[in-house]
């Protein structure tokens, strides 16, 4: 028997802001233990929160990315318990009034386009961590460097139904919070992390099934693989006439499988109540505006611009717009002057390859957008041929050398210079004349032998168009 | 009169004529802590005695050097044991916080010191503000200097207790539903609550977030006038705080009371209320006549609600604020604990005290899943109607007066054992929290026995002034501000 799965998904994307959420505490990475904390995100009696306003900023542009009604007058809530490395014992959060709501994304999926609903985008601050390494082997110490760095929590609708659509809305909200710039979108460093919700059903049943939780998932194949897991444990439950409990489960990468989390920390009445001690959060109509007006171009936009623009494929369209950066690298190609095509061959081909090998990310490319585009010129004028071209981009990639320069250490220029490559021809057919008597009498493979001969005889320097143009010309 | 028993502006009048010096002042106040201390118990934590003359002698030198001395520089005053103090002993009145040594100064103490804070100690209190008598401190009680077989009120009684005994000139306290005004009254003081938000509670450690102000306790108007400006003003570090300008209040204290119409609550009459506490009562109003104001009745229909809506929202309030102290990075933590969960329980056990877990309990239970919308949210609209109602009644009058505390200063362990009869002292005090408005208790006279009792003025929000002009005009015709326990 074969079951219906449904999967929602709450992404918590971690906001690049300097500061914290309540506190001027800087939000660098990798810092010394409790570096970045102050008497505020350390919970210490007395002291008080006051919100940074790019959070809230940071929020209506992701609000409006997602086609969210911004809510002009949100509120901040506590989530109250007990946790070592949560110093309040309450995480400020918002509950009951967030400030997005009722939007939505476009995914695709094996070319078919599918719309994801997203139920609500609330603010709230992150929790420190427990760390198990010190003096003392058995005891954990509590980092509160992470306490209070500003979180959006995004919360998708039940609308998956498969994996693969899992991978594809995590990647389509990854796009949209780098493009946004309101998350570096840092994976590794757990930038953005998801709890995935799975319950299956069988076919034609109208009322969902149970759900679990699995919670954490911070790369998007993750994603894809604890998702597929739960609907196959789901269905083996089913089948064998077990009941699914409701329950929260982590991932093991290691294994891939899910597990339960202790089922202790989950009967949590969490007592959620305004948050007295911060004013309500006005986005009123001018800011809401104002944000909207300063929106850059989304991936969904672009992409369609590319296809009618520049009659891209879809999927070179797809890949050059999902990152940001790379979007910018191309139009930085095209503004300095090269084909539309022949730069997303470039880009989508030659860069997406080199970045794969070396694991680099755009921002680390050494060569600049208008030396990609002189290469291509390069081409076209041609002064290297197409094949040379792949070994200046890869120099070009190593060292960020121009690549004018590239050509010129090198050597390989190509010999473009007719009267020149008539008398190497000409040279060439007069020292084999057997050759030619085989070609004349009809043998054509020997007019690869001549292109070789002067490709040898040039260092494969010869522009070959024009040297196939002079040889057919001279044995007539 | 000894100098430690004078109006702290009678004082800085004094050494600016060179009649006395802030060091003279400063050994006077020193003399009565050692003489009265041991009595009454009002200090937790007490600066060197060293250290207190220096400072005053800063004073002393700025002034023969010609200097601008501010009135409060080098004068000797007290901070409930509320506020956090830089490299001071902070305890909040809880065992949970023995040792705890603030990093930071809340920002009336920053204030202050730019006034050149000469800080005499910290002073008792109800554990984390929690009480009306400063029974519930973990660290003992405070006795009232008039009757030491008396509480001083609470939960400032402490602050209370040593201005009102000579143990130093003013000091500030916390009121989050009459724990300034209620040991004003039981201790012959002038305590003012200021309107919520027009002083910062960074660094006041929390009890009620939306009902917690800092105030002052001082002999008369003129010293809350000061005091009050010193600490007043929007402070960039608690988003609920006033941005709005902080006016000169001594100018206000001029004037008498002619044309006034001032507010008698029909709800307030009879409830509760002491007969002495009556008709001493009605004796100010006479004295308020006097002065040429008019009294009229007013009504507050919500306030019948009032107690009920405050031991919800403010107990609520408390178990979320209170779950920081969780003997993990600060204050005590249990020796007898095995566990994560133990650490938690335990240390909660043993480093709170009853009446505190009381509260928690009852905020805890009023925010629960299922009782959030019955308790907690209702208790919000009823607060809600309770402001509308005093709005209205600012529509007919210009202030609302009445008895601080319906009671005169109670036995110590009278009403320990009855949480509600506790709770009842404050049902003059804590409507006026829950509107935020500013309220203060003026010396209104003395029992046969010779108690005292306070009368309490209540403004609309962010009218201090009116508040210290009623209590100047009242203190042209009474001498009860005058009156000095016998110590
Ligand atoms: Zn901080």
């Amino acid at each position: 028997m074969s079951f219906e799965p449904t999967i929602g998904l709450e992404i918590h994307a971690q906001l690049a802001t300097a500061s914290k959420l309540f506190c001027s505490c800087p939000t660098t990475f990798a810092c010394p233990p409790n570096a970045n904390t102050c008497p505020v995100c350390m919970g210490l009696p007395g002291v008080l929160p006051v919100t940074n306003r790019q959070v809230v900023e940071f929020a209506i542009r992701l609000g409006l990315a997602t086609h969210c009604s911004i809510r002009n007058v949100s509120q901040f809530a506590r989530k109250n318990y007990f946790y070592p490395d949560l110093p309040k014992a309450y995480q400020i959060s918002q509950y009951d009034r967030p400030i997005c709501e009722h939007g939505w994304v476009d995914i695709e999926v094996e070319g078919k386009t599918k719309r994801v609903s997203i139920t609500r985008i609330h603010i709230e601050e992150d929790a420190g961590k427990l760390v198990h390494e010190g003096e003392d082997p058995t005891a954990s110490y509590v980092d509160l460097n992470r306490a209070g760095i500003p979180l959006l929590e995004i919360v998708s609708g039940p609308d998956m139904t498969t994996p693969e659509e899992a991978k594809a809305y995590m990647e389509k909200i990854h796009s949209l919070v780098t493009y946004l710039a309101v998350s570096h979108g840092d994976m590794e460093k757990g930038n953005l992390r998801a709890d995935a919700n799975v319950s299956i059903r069988p076919p034609g049943q109208k009322e969902l099934g149970t759900r679990t939780e699995t919670k954490n998932l911070n790369s998007f194949r993750f994603v894809r693989d604890a998702v597929t897991y739960e609907i196959e444990r789901q269905a083996d439950e089913l089948r064998e006439g077990r009941r699914i409990i409701q329950e929260t489960r982590l991932w093991d990468a290691m294994t891939k499988t899910t597990f339960p989390m202790r089922s202790k920390e989950e009967a949590h009445d969490y007592r959620y109540f305004p948050d007295p001690d911060l004013p309500l959060v006005v986005a009123d109509e001018a800011w809401v505006d104002r944000v909207r007006k300063e929106m850059p171009e989304l991936p969904d936009e672009k992409k369609a611009r590319y296809i009618a623009q520049f009659g891209l494929s879809a999927y070179d369209a797809g890949v050059l717009t999902q990152d940001r950066a790379v979007a910018e690298f191309y139009e930085a190609v095209l503004a300095a002057g090269a084909d539309p095509k022949k730069a997303a061959n470039r880009v989508t081909v030659d860069l997406a390859a080199k970045l794969n090998d070396t694991k680099h990310v755009m921002a680390e490319v050494k060569f600049t957008p208008a030396q990609l585009a002189r290469l291509i010129a390069l081409v076209d004028q041609g002064a290297i041929s197409s094949k040379q071209s792949k070994e200046v981009f890869d120099a070009m990639y190593d060292s960020g050398e121009d690549p004018d320069l590239v050509v010129k250490s090198r050597g390989l220029s190509q010999m473009s210079n007719q009267a020149e490559l008539e008398a190497i021809v000409a040279k060439i057919v007069a020292d084999n004349p057997g050759q030619v008597e085989q070609f004349r009498a009809g043998k054509d493979k020997v007019f690869g032998f001549f292109v070789g001969q002067i490709m040898k005889a040039t260092q494969g320097k010869a522009n070959p168009a024009l040297v196939n143009d002079l040889l057919k010309k001279k044995l007539g | 009169m000894n100098p430690c028993e004078q109006p702290l502006h009678v004082l800085h009048q004094m050494r600016t004529t060179g009649e006395i010096s802030t060091e003279e002042i400063a050994k006077s106040v020193l003399a009565r802590i050692q003489q009265a201390e041991p009595k009454l118990h009002a200090y937790l934590a007490m600066t060197d005695e060293k250290t207190v003359l220096e400072n005053a002698r800063k004073a002393d030198k700025k002034r023969t050097s010609g200097e601008v001395v501010h009135p409060l520089e080098g004068m000797p005053i007290t901070l409930k044991d509320i506020f956090c103090t830089q490299g001071m002993e902070t305890t909040c009145g809880s065992k949970m916080l023995k040792g705890f040594v603030p990093p930071y100064d809340a920002t009336v103490v920053e204030k202050l010191k730019h006034q050149g804070l000469n800080l005499t100690g910290k002073t008792n209190m109800d554990e984390f503000a929690m009480g009306s008598s400063t029974e519930n401190s973990a660290y003992g009680p405070t006795k009232n200097p008039w009757d030491t077989s008396r509480v001083p009120g609470g939960s400032s009684g402490g602050t209370a207790a040593a201005v009102a005994a000579g143990m130093a000139l003013a000091g500030l306290g916390t009121d989050t539903g009459g724990s300034i005004r209620q040991p004003a009254s039981f201790t012959s003081l002038v305590g003012l609550k200021p309107t919520y938000g027009r002083v910062s509670r960074y660094g006041m450690i929390a009890f009620a977030s939306s009902l917690d102000q800092g105030g002052v306790l001082t002999r008369d108007a003129e010293d809350a006038a000061l005091l009050l400006g010193a600490i007043a003003g929007h402070d960039p570090r608690d988003s609920t705080s006033a941005d709005r300008p902080v006016p000169d209040y001594t100018q206000a204290l001029q004037g008498d009371l002619k044309g006034v119409r001032l507010g008698l609550v029909k709800q307030f009459q009879g409830a509760g209320l002491d007969k002495e506490v009556e008709d001493h009562f009605q004796a100010n109003l006479n004295e308020l006549q006097g002065l040429g104001a008019e009294v009229v009745e007013v009504s507050l229909p919500a306030l019948e609600y009032a107690l009920a809506v405050y031991y919800i929202l403010a107990p609520s309030e408390a178990s979320s604020n209170l779950g920081r102290f969780d003997g993990i990075r600060y204050g005590l933590r249990s020796k007898h604990a095995e566990d994560l969960s133990q650490v938690y329980q335990k240390s909660r056990e043993e480093g709170f005290g009853p009446e505190v877990k009381r509260r928690i309990m009852l905020g805890t239970f009023a925010l629960s899943a299922g009782y959030y919308d019955a308790y907690y949210n209702k208790a919000l609209n009823v607060r809600r109607m309770l402001s509308a109602d005093f709005n209205r009644a600012f529509q007919q009058v210009s202030m609302i007066v009445c008895p601080t505390s319906p009671v005169p200063p109670f036995k110590l362990g009278e009403r320990l054992s009855d949480p509600l009869q506790m709770y009842l002292v404050d049902s003059y005090t804590l409507p006026v929290n829950l509107a935020g408005l500013p309220g203060m208790s003026i010396p209104g006279g003395f029992t046969k026995g010779g108690l005292p009792l306070g009368l309490q003025f209540i403004a609309p929000a962010f009218q201090e002034e009116k508040l210290l002009q009623a209590a100047h005009g009242f203190q042209q015709v009474t001498d009860y501000h005058l009156r000095r326990p016998v110590m």
